[in-house]
């Protein structure tokens, strides 16, 4: 095995430990991977220590996760201006960490076999752009080649970035016979808004505020894994009390989510009962995290260091109360739609994703579970609260919009459970230690299961302690192109129903 | 022509032009009620339809003279339908032998109007409803016409007034189970033919998955009021031939048959409505499967009668 610095969640080292692979070294480190069984969790370019804006090297930083230890293995190289043969024809899941280090740093890849833009911005090093496109000039959004079928019978449908609802741009491009689709291509961008950059020479009172809004319904998750990051640089410990109340908030949203999805599915195929019910539950558990903190979607509980509202005996109790009255209902909605034989019809067998499909494609979260891969990072690289307490991983085998949907189902009543069993135990510590600066030179990883899946930050210092490179990985970065997978061969109608199973995010991609 | 006949005729009319949007505000209701909502008022159909009476159209470059004349040929031909059925056992004001060819080919005439519009626009989406519409209309078709053979055949008649008047009281005595099996297919034309769930969503706004919805997606202000008032009475007719059948009016008070039946067609949007609640809609490619089946029910009942 190559040498790799293994380390856990939510640890800092530094830089100088982090071994400098030779780029042949890192590629078979890379392709491997899955063999070794590996995740490729973040493949990112960072400009050198030394250099300028334009150098001419970047080196890039591979997290690869191992579920079975809970280690993360790190690792780096430096790729000239020859750029470097694609390890995606060996690995399909850094296809899309491929595409974005092309973008941003203007790596020449070779061999990859559908290098196009990822965001449709132009290269952050000046003089370099994987395309030759001219300097000075900024890509327009969705302009570019798209799979195609050629033939008499086949056509084309493209859908957005304009929807018929009031959802986020995205545009998708449909390659059909009849009614059924043979390939879907899914071109995204149009929320892109350069955080990543904003975040270099951070943190600053702006920060805690690009990472509540990344994704605006994974406010805690982002949050979370940004105060982890900062902790872990600056030497500081959450509080035991604030590790816990981040459980609770992470998986109110968790709640809040997953119900609302199951209504939306349930709405997707015209069941009014559960559709109906859902959508207000999705409001009690935004409630419930509104009164810990004032804010529906969680902004402003948590902090670097800690969370920044304690909570009091009566409100742990008012929480309990509405905690049992959601439940009820939320089981009685549940209820409803596994009882309903048109939607179990409809549910079953739509928008199915082979368990060797999800592993190649390295999907993460519910879409994972759903298809029998033990992927869930609250067990197998716990952090906070989640080191303490643990929570059973829920899973389905079959792989189809049902899976996905009892997934979540099942998460619904063990993060119930979870919430309940934190509030009872709340450890009477203070809510919040100051975090002290940021040491330099210093690198280091977070990862929180948002309710989407796995959320991944990575920062490096420089040498005065602030942020020289932040990469965030959202879950749909790495499980948009699971849903272009699940379409493959099924009804062009059945699109809104997987793309509502997945339930991706277009601002958390775009960053 | 007796004073008591066109005081019939008129109530015939009025009903006509009157009560389709009330049954869209009862089945919108109904849902609501299985939703847990209060829903909108009975009478919001027709304030909508006021409101886009009011507002101004935008037309596509890439649309001809086809695209207006979709609504106009759909709400005229449905209402042309709606003149041949007769209503609580009084006869329409318009019957002649065989004009139940004329009811059926008047709406197929509408539809084919309706599809024409939607592919007058080009648009990939409308392209797709227009094919889905176009291919589940064929398959309802055998369902309505072994039907109207089954009516035809034991009142001896093809004018729909006398195939649903009187003759349906004696049916019902004599052949029953044939009369069954046909109300079963014409409830499932009903609801495909007016994109109900579980055969479509007249409420969802998800342009791949929707039939009829998604053809009229480029329409707007009067024109789609004029589509949305010719759907709702669309529901009326098709809900009219079916009270026909199941409730023939004989022997009742003739201005008693006139409250039975708006009592049934309230009752029967009422229906609907459950339907739409308790059932999810069906995956598209077994929406063909149905309507075959409630062709071949229609045909057994036709199989009854000639044995």
């Amino acid at each position: 095995m190559t040498e790799v610095l293994a380390i856990p969640n939510g640890h800092a080292v530094a830089r100088a430990d982090l071994p400098r692979l030779a780029l042949d070294a890192f590629r078979a480190l890379v392709i491997g991977a899955a063999a070794h069984r590996r995740r490729v969790s973040a493949l990112f370019g960072v400009p050198p220590a030394s250099g300028a804006p334009d150098a001419a090297s970047i080196e890039l930083i591979v997290v690869l996760a191992d579920d079975d230890t809970g280690l993360l293995e790190c690792a780096s190289t430096v790729v000239g201006e020859d750029g470097l043969a694609s390890m995606t024809p060996d690995c399909p899941e850094v296809h899309l960490f491929e595409r974005e280090m092309a973008e941003q740093w203007g790596i020449r890849l070779q061999g990859h076999p559908w290098l196009k833009p990822v965001r449709f911005h132009p290269s952050h090093r000046p003089g370099h752009d994987a395309w030759d496109r001219p300097a000075g000039t900024w890509p327009v959004v969705g302009v570019t080649d798209f799979f195609r079928l050629e033939g008499e019978e086949v056509h084309e449908v493209a859908v957005g970035p304009v929807h018929a609802g009031v959802i986020e741009p995205g545009h998708f491009r449909f390659q059909c016979h009849g009614e059924q689709v043979f390939h879907l291509e899914i071109s995204l961008g149009y929320q892109h808004r350069g955080v990543e950059r904003k975040l270099v020479g951070g943190p600053g009172k702006r920060t805690i505020h690009h990472m509540e809004t990344l994704a605006g319904d994974t406010t805690v998750g982002h949050a979370t894994a940004y105060s982890q990051i900062v902790e872990a640089l600056s030497g500081t410990r959450a509080t035991p009390r604030a590790c816990a109340l981040r459980g609770v908030a992470l998986e109110l949203e968790r709640l809040a989510n997953h119900t609302g999805d199951l209504g939306a599915l349930a709405g997707d195929v015209g069941f009014l009962p559960t559709a109906s019910y859902c959508g207000r539950l999705r409001g009690d558990f935004l409630n419930a995290t509104a009164l810990l903190c004032g804010s529906r979607f969680g902004r402003g509980l948590i902090r670097p260091g800690g969370v920044a509202f304690d909570v009091d005996d009566g409100l742990v109790a008012q929480l309990q109360n509405r905690l049992s009255a959601a439940e009820h209902d939320v089981t009685d909605a549940a209820q409803l739609l596994w009882g309903s034989s048109t939607v179990m019809a409809r549910f079953e067998d739509t928008g199915r994703v082979a368990p060797e499909t999800a592993l190649a494609l390295g999907l993460v979260g519910p879409a994972a579970r759903a298809c029998g891969l033990r992927r869930d990072v609250r067990k197998t690289h716990p952090s906070g609260v989640y080191r303490m307490v643990h929570i059973p991983t829920s899973m389905a085998e079959s792989g189809d919009v049902f899976a996905r949907a009892y997934v979540r189902w099942l998460e619904i009543e063990r993060s119930i459970d979870y919430v309940r069993t934190q509030l009872g135990e709340l450890p009477r510590t203070s809510p919040r230690r100051e975090p002290a600066a940021l040491r330099p030179e210093m690198l280091a990883v977070s990862l929180v299961e948002g309710w989407r899946g796995e959320i991944c930050h990575v920062a490096t210092t420089d040498e005065a302690g602030r942020f020289r490179s932040y990469k965030v990985v959202d879950p749909s970065f790495h499980n948009w192109t699971g849903l272009a997978m699940s379409l493959r061969d099924q009804q062009i109608s059945d699109f809104p129903l997987c793309n509502k199973s997945f339930n991706l995010s277009y601002c958390g991609h775009d960053l | 022509m007796t004073v008591i006949a066109v005081a019939h005729a008129v109530i015939h009319l009025l009903l006509v032009l009157a009560l389709p949007p009330l049954m869209i505000g009862v089945v919108n209701k109904t849902k609501a009620f299985f939703a847990g909502r209060a829903g909108p008022p009975l009478l919001q159909p027709y304030h909508d339809l006021a409101k886009l009476l009011g507002k101004g159209v935008v037309l596509s470059k890439t649309t001809s003279w086809i695209f207006l004349a979709g609504p106009a040929v759909g709400l005229a031909t449905t209402f042309c339908a709606a003149l041949l059925v007769p209503l609580g056992g009084h006869a329409a004001p318009v019957r002649f032998d065989g004009d139940f060819v004329l009811f059926a080919y008047a709406l197929g005439l509408g539809r084919f109007f309706t599809v024409a519009a939607a592919l007058d626009t080009g648009s990939a989406f409308e392209g797709m409803g227009g094919a889905r519409e176009a291919t589940f209309a064929c398959l309802a078709e055998p369902a309505v016409f072994f039907g109207m053979l089954v009516l035809a055949r034991s009142s001896g008649s093809y004018s729909l007034s006398v195939m649903m008047g009187q003759a349906v009281t004696a049916m019902w005595s004599t052949s029953s189970a044939a009369l069954a099996a046909v109300l079963v297919s014409w409830f499932v034309v009903l609801l495909a033919e007016n994109s109900r769930i579980p055969f479509d969503d007249p409420n969802t706004h998800l342009e791949l998955t929707m039939i009829h919805e998604v053809m009229v997606l480029d329409h707007g202000g009067p024109p789609l009021a004029v589509i949305l008032y010719g759907a709702a009475m669309k529901l009326f007719v098709f809900g009219a031939v079916l009270i026909a059948v199941a409730l023939p009016g004989a022997g009742r008070d003739p201005w008693l048959a006139w409250a039975v039946f708006v009592g049934a067609t309230l009752l029967l949007s009422v229906v609907v409505g459950v339907v739409e609640s308790v059932m999810a809609r069906l995956r598209l490619p077994q929406v063909a499967n149905i309507l075959i089946a409630a062709g071949l029910i229609s045909a057994f009942g036709a199989v009854l009668l000639v044995r």
